[in-house]
């Protein structure tokens, strides 16, 4: 069996405090001894003890609540954010599938905004230039190419953008989110277009709080809970379990 | 990540492209806009200053004008970059990029727009009998580069630091005015009374704008400020970049 492309051992993320600072430097100075005594100590911890490992090829899913650590974990993996302790290995080109319009500008045409988006995900002008019609070809948006993208549906700006990301042949694609914008027949097609890559070899980190998409794109599941890993399993199994928890306190409230 | 120096040029020039690009595809009057600021404030001071409190000086407009330009060229990229990693949030927080490219070609667009106001220059020194000076052709260059250090290191201390306290956007602004106004660009050094007269150096800004108008009024090539604002840009270079090296992988963090 061959290497594993992600691994987290013993990961930790803590923030300090920043509203203590982000509230401003007037704030901060009349408040100094009481802002930098809480901003040393109090740290707020979004994840603690992550230990998981996902293999070539694999689709992982993410599951969780809100502001359970989901998102960190895919920061950590892109390498935006690094680790408090612990060690995040990553082997592969790593590829962030961005929500609709990020990276992009409004004004620009949408071949424009390809070299935009292409360079800002690590290409040079010349490896978008040999790429260009691909993408062109693969968003199959016809004249609008050349207009600029306010004039875009959101299905259209995600078609480019999955063009795009598609041409930087990701090892490993992560995804956040992205169908919660759009309508069904969009997020069947994002979907659709998830599986192709998958056919394709490409190793998928999907957070999702849509279960449904979650069993159909993805092998297994890491579910995070209370900052720490819950359960991490083949995606039935864990689905079964994370939907029995939730739906028992909202069964029973419903019969009173 | 290892990246090549080819890919740094590409993304500073596909970002520089894309703000100049913006400004004037919407806009066929784009390039008049970018000149207006200084020459409307050129109006008004004149108007003051001239016309109502009577200074005598001769081609006052002239000599306002190659001040406002390289200043507005400073005040403007301050202005911008401050906020410039707030305005990318959502792709700072997603894609793991060189951040300083960001301010970097900021900085570089007003430098552009600059560089289109000199025919504007060269229209006010024929007005008032004067011509271009063959110095120009290596003063520009030089002022140019150091100009640049001094505001892109600037703007890299100060862009950092806003996103850790937001209200530097705030602070920022009242300083541009307030330097400003003790910076000789509306009043010659000679104006200033004698025993304040030698403090001028301890602004940043005076020995660039003095340069600059030594150079466009009498194709002098100041080397005095030039070295001093070459000194100031160097250790402003040299703090915005330790800051942001230290600050910049906690930006995903904050934002």
């Amino acid at each position: 069996m061959s290497q594993p492309t992600i691994i987290f051992s013993g990961v930790g993320k803590s923030f300090p405090q920043y509203h203590q600072i982000t509230g401003g430097i007037k704030r901060f100075i009349f408040n100094l001894p009481r802002a930098l005594r809480t901003f040393k100590q109090a740290r707020y911890e979004v994840l603690n003890n992550i230990n998981f490992e996902i293999r070539p090829g694999e689709a992982f899913g993410i599951i969780g609540k809100n502001g359970s650590g989901k998102s960190t974990t895919l920061g950590l993996m892109a390498g935006v954010i690094a680790p408090t302790v612990g060690q995040v290995t990553v082997r592969g080109r790593i590829s962030p599938l961005l929500e609709l319009g990020a990276g992009f500008n409004p004004e620009l045409s949408g071949r424009e905004n390809i070299y935009l988006n292409g360079i800002l995900m690590g290409l040079t002008r010349r490896e978008v230039k040999k790429r260009e019609e691909d993408i062109v070809g693969f968003a199959e948006l016809g004249e609008f190419i050349d207009q600029p993208l306010r004039v875009y549906s959101s299905g259209m700006l995600a078609r480019l953008g999955f063009s795009v990301v598609s041409s930087l042949d990701p090892e490993i694609l992560l995804v956040d989110e992205i169908l919660a914008v759009g309508d069904i027949d969009f997020q069947m097609k994002c979907l659709k277009r998830m599986l192709d890559f998958k056919r394709r070899g490409v190793t998928i980190v999907f957070v999702s709080h849509s279960l449904p998409s979650v069993r159909d794109l993805c092998d297994r599941v890491l579910w995070i809970e209370d900052h720490t890993v819950k359960k991490t399993g083949p995606v039935q199994e864990v689905l079964t379990e994370y939907a029995a928890k939730w739906a028992e306190p909202y069964s029973t409230a419903d019969c009173q | 990540m290892k990246r090549s120096l080819q890919y740094y040029i590409d993304l500073i020039l596909v970002l520089t492209q894309k703000d100049l690009h913006v400004r004037y595809k919407s806009n066929i009057l784009g390039y008049l806009w970018s000149i207006a600021n200084p020459l409307a404030f050129a109006f008004v001071f004149y108007v003051a200053f001239q016309v109502i409190m009577r200074i005598k000086m001769e081609a006052y407009v002239l000599f306002l004008i190659v001040g406002l330009f390289p200043w507005q060229w400073f005040s403007n990229s301050l202005a911008t970059t401050t906020t410039v990693f707030l305005a990318n949030a959502g792709i700072i927080k997603k894609v793991n990029f060189p951040r300083n490219a960001l301010p970097f070609s900021l900085v570089l667009q007003d430098m552009i727009h600059f560089l289109f106001s000199l025919p504007v220059i060269v229209l006010f020194l024929l007005i008032y009998h004067k011509v271009p000076h063959w110095s120009w052709l290596i003063g520009i260059p030089i002022m140019l580069v150091i100009q640049f250090t001094l505001t892109y290191g600037l703007a890299l201390f100060i862009s950092s630091i806003n996103l850790f306290f937001r209200d530097m956007e705030r602070l920022v602004g009242i300083l541009i005015t307030l330097v400003f106004y003790f910076t000789p660009i509306l009043y010659p050094v000679s104006m200033i009374p004698e025993k304040y007269r030698p403090l001028i150096i301890l602004n940043p800004i005076s020995p660039l704008i003095l340069a600059w108008r030594g150079l466009f009024f009498e194709g002098r090539l100041e080397w005095m400020y030039m070295l001093i604002s070459l000194g100031y840009g160097v250790v402003a270079l040299f703090v915005g970049y330790l800051v942001y090296r230290k600050l910049a992988w906690k930006f995903a963090e904050v934002l």
